[in-house]
């Protein structure tokens, strides 16, 4: 261990010691730095749509619950004919993997009707 | 807060911004795959782009653009986020860079100070989503439904990583260090984004820490005010608003390595379609592409006359040897002119002149590396839908 840790102590010397030359030569020969400008930048979320196949009074479950973590897009521009089980997998994915906070029923019922539509 | 209260908190500030009428009146695109409608949207910072998703952002990068200059310009470059907790507003005078965990001192870095201190240096590189042309997988996977425009060519500038990690001191017996952004996941139990590179690869001194691209700040949308760049790597990699670096003394473990961004672990990269790989790794280099720019699907050209073709091709970092076009579906081949070489990790430029006889012709391009690799006729399938590189065609009707 000891060994090893002088052989990367070394190593990092020889790259400070790089670092120190590239510095001298960068000021003379290296690219135009470009400026940090100092005013806060902002960032406003584009306003979204609900997608017309998800705009009727049945698929509020999907809006109500998918909308908290991401648009709709995520669901709607997936591929068609996938079969429900992909639906149910994805929905799946989204509560165990990601911790969609989503009640079971909840996401039992939202997998069924992405199938049925989407499927 | 409970996981049932910020449920609800979180839906409902969703279902308010979500009442109003997108902006986007910039007509529609037809990705040439099934369900592939898309509208045309202006995000601050952008041109018009194809809208993939709203929240988080994803936008695709109009392939015409790719015809235009061998630099993507910054306002056309595609931008990918995985967590919609974007960071709304970022002030560049108390901005730091906190580099810190198996380093013998931490640092807390200014912008002003990354760009005083340090060896500022340029690579021109390809960023290219993993699941760039996930859209064209056959059959098809689930995920970004993106067609060929998540992949960009620019100049970054910025401090090579190798300089930064050897000011704060790498510690002996590190492993890897992890990269971690202002972006945060909607709710609490989400994995937030950060990605581990191993340690050899982070002191390699091409890996960058960039605060800009093309001559000007990063745009916001593509990392402001700091963003990784790992060249010749997929953009996965390339973590945005940059803010954390940590240095670890055993391989990362996070969501985002050891589960998200896997592929089969073999040479091919690649599983019978339908089938799900045995063993996989992290998703690591480009493999190598190529495309017709200068025609799409379906134009017209003179028949009997030169016709100009002209495109691009990239690789993980082997240069690229030569570029091959078949104007006849793949019977005969000639080798195009290589334009200027901006560096291996470019988009580099091919030229050739082309004279097609009156009717259809299927047109093929592929691209070869130094060290002999190619791109596959057929297209290979993995269950992720990364790495599509397979010959592209491109049918052109010569009148």
């Amino acid at each position: 261990m000891r060994s090893k840790g002088l052989v990367i102590g070394l190593g990092l010397l020889a790259v400070a010691a790089g670092g120190a030359a590239w510095t001298l030569m960068d000021r003379d020969a290296g690219p135009d730095v470009v400026a940090a400008r100092m005013e806060p930048v902002s960032y406003q979320l584009p306003e979204e749509a609900i997608p017309a196949e998800l705009a009727d009074a049945g698929a509020e479950i999907v809006v109500n619950n998918c909308t908290a973590c991401h648009s709709l897009e995520y669901v709607t521009t997936q591929p068609r004919g996938m079969g429900e089980k992909f639906w149910h997998d994805e929905v799946t994915k989204m509560v165990k993997v990601y911790g969609a906070p989503v009640e079971p029923a909840d996401a039992e019922a939202i997998a069924k009707l992405l199938g049925e539509r989407f499927g | 807060m409970g996981g049932i209260d910020r449920r609800f908190f979180v839906a409902g500030a969703g279902a308010a911004l979500i009442g109003a009428v997108s902006k986007s009146s910039g007509g529609n695109i037809a990705l040439p795959f099934a369900n592939g409608a898309r509208p045309l949207v202006k995000l601050p910072g952008k041109r018009q782009m194809i809208l993939l998703t709203s929240r988080p952002p994803q936008l695709e990068t109009p392939f015409s653009v790719f015809n235009s200059g061998l630099l993507t310009p910054n306002d056309a470059f595609f931008v990918r986020y995985h967590l919609s907790g974007l960071p709304t507003e970022i002030d560049p005078r108390s901005f730091r860079l906190a580099i810190g965990g198996h380093v013998e001192t931490p640092l807390q870095l200014s912008l002003e100070t990354l760009r005083r201190d340090f060896p500022v240096s340029e690579v021109v590189a390809v960023n290219q989503c993993s699941g760039n042309s996930r859209g064209f997988f056959s059959p098809r996977v689930g995920g970004g439904q993106l067609g060929n425009g998540a992949m960009g060519n620019a100049r970054w500038q910025g401090v090579a990583l190798k300089h930064l990690l050897a000011k704060a001191g790498v510690r002996a017996g590190a492993a890897q260090v992890t990269f971690n952004g202002l972006d945060n996941p909607p709710a609490d139990g989400i994995a937030d984004f950060v990605k581990a590179l191993d340690i050899d690869h982070a002191l390699d001194g091409e890996v960058m820490v960039a605060f800009a691209m093309n001559g000007e700040e990063l745009p916001f949308l593509n990392g402001y005010p700091l963003r990784l760049v790992v060249p010749g790597h997929f953009g996965t990699y390339w973590v945005k608003h940059l803010n954390e670096i940590n240095v670890v003394d055993k391989d990362f473990d996070g969501y985002w390595m050891k589960t998200a961004y896997r592929i089969p672990d073999n040479d091919c990269r690649c599983v019978e379609p339908g089938t799900k790989p045995d063993k996989t790794v992290p998703i690591s280099r480009f493999n190598v592409r190529s495309f017709l720019t200068s025609h799409i699907d379906g134009d017209r050209a003179g028949a009997g006359r030169t016709t100009e073709l002209r495109g691009i091709a990239f690789s993980g970092g082997d240069p690229i040897k030569r570029v091959l076009v078949s104007p006849d579906n793949g019977q005969n081949w000639q080798e195009a002119r290589l334009g200027e070489d901006l560096g291996r990790y470019s988009f580099r430029e091919w030229k050739l002149g082309l004279t097609l006889a009156r009717g259809q012709h299927t047109l093929h391009v592929r691209a070869e590396g130094s060290s002999g690799e190619t791109q596959p006729m057929e297209a290979r399938w993995q269950p992720a839908g990364y790495m599509r590189n397979v010959v592209e065609t491109t049918t052109v009707e010569a009148v």
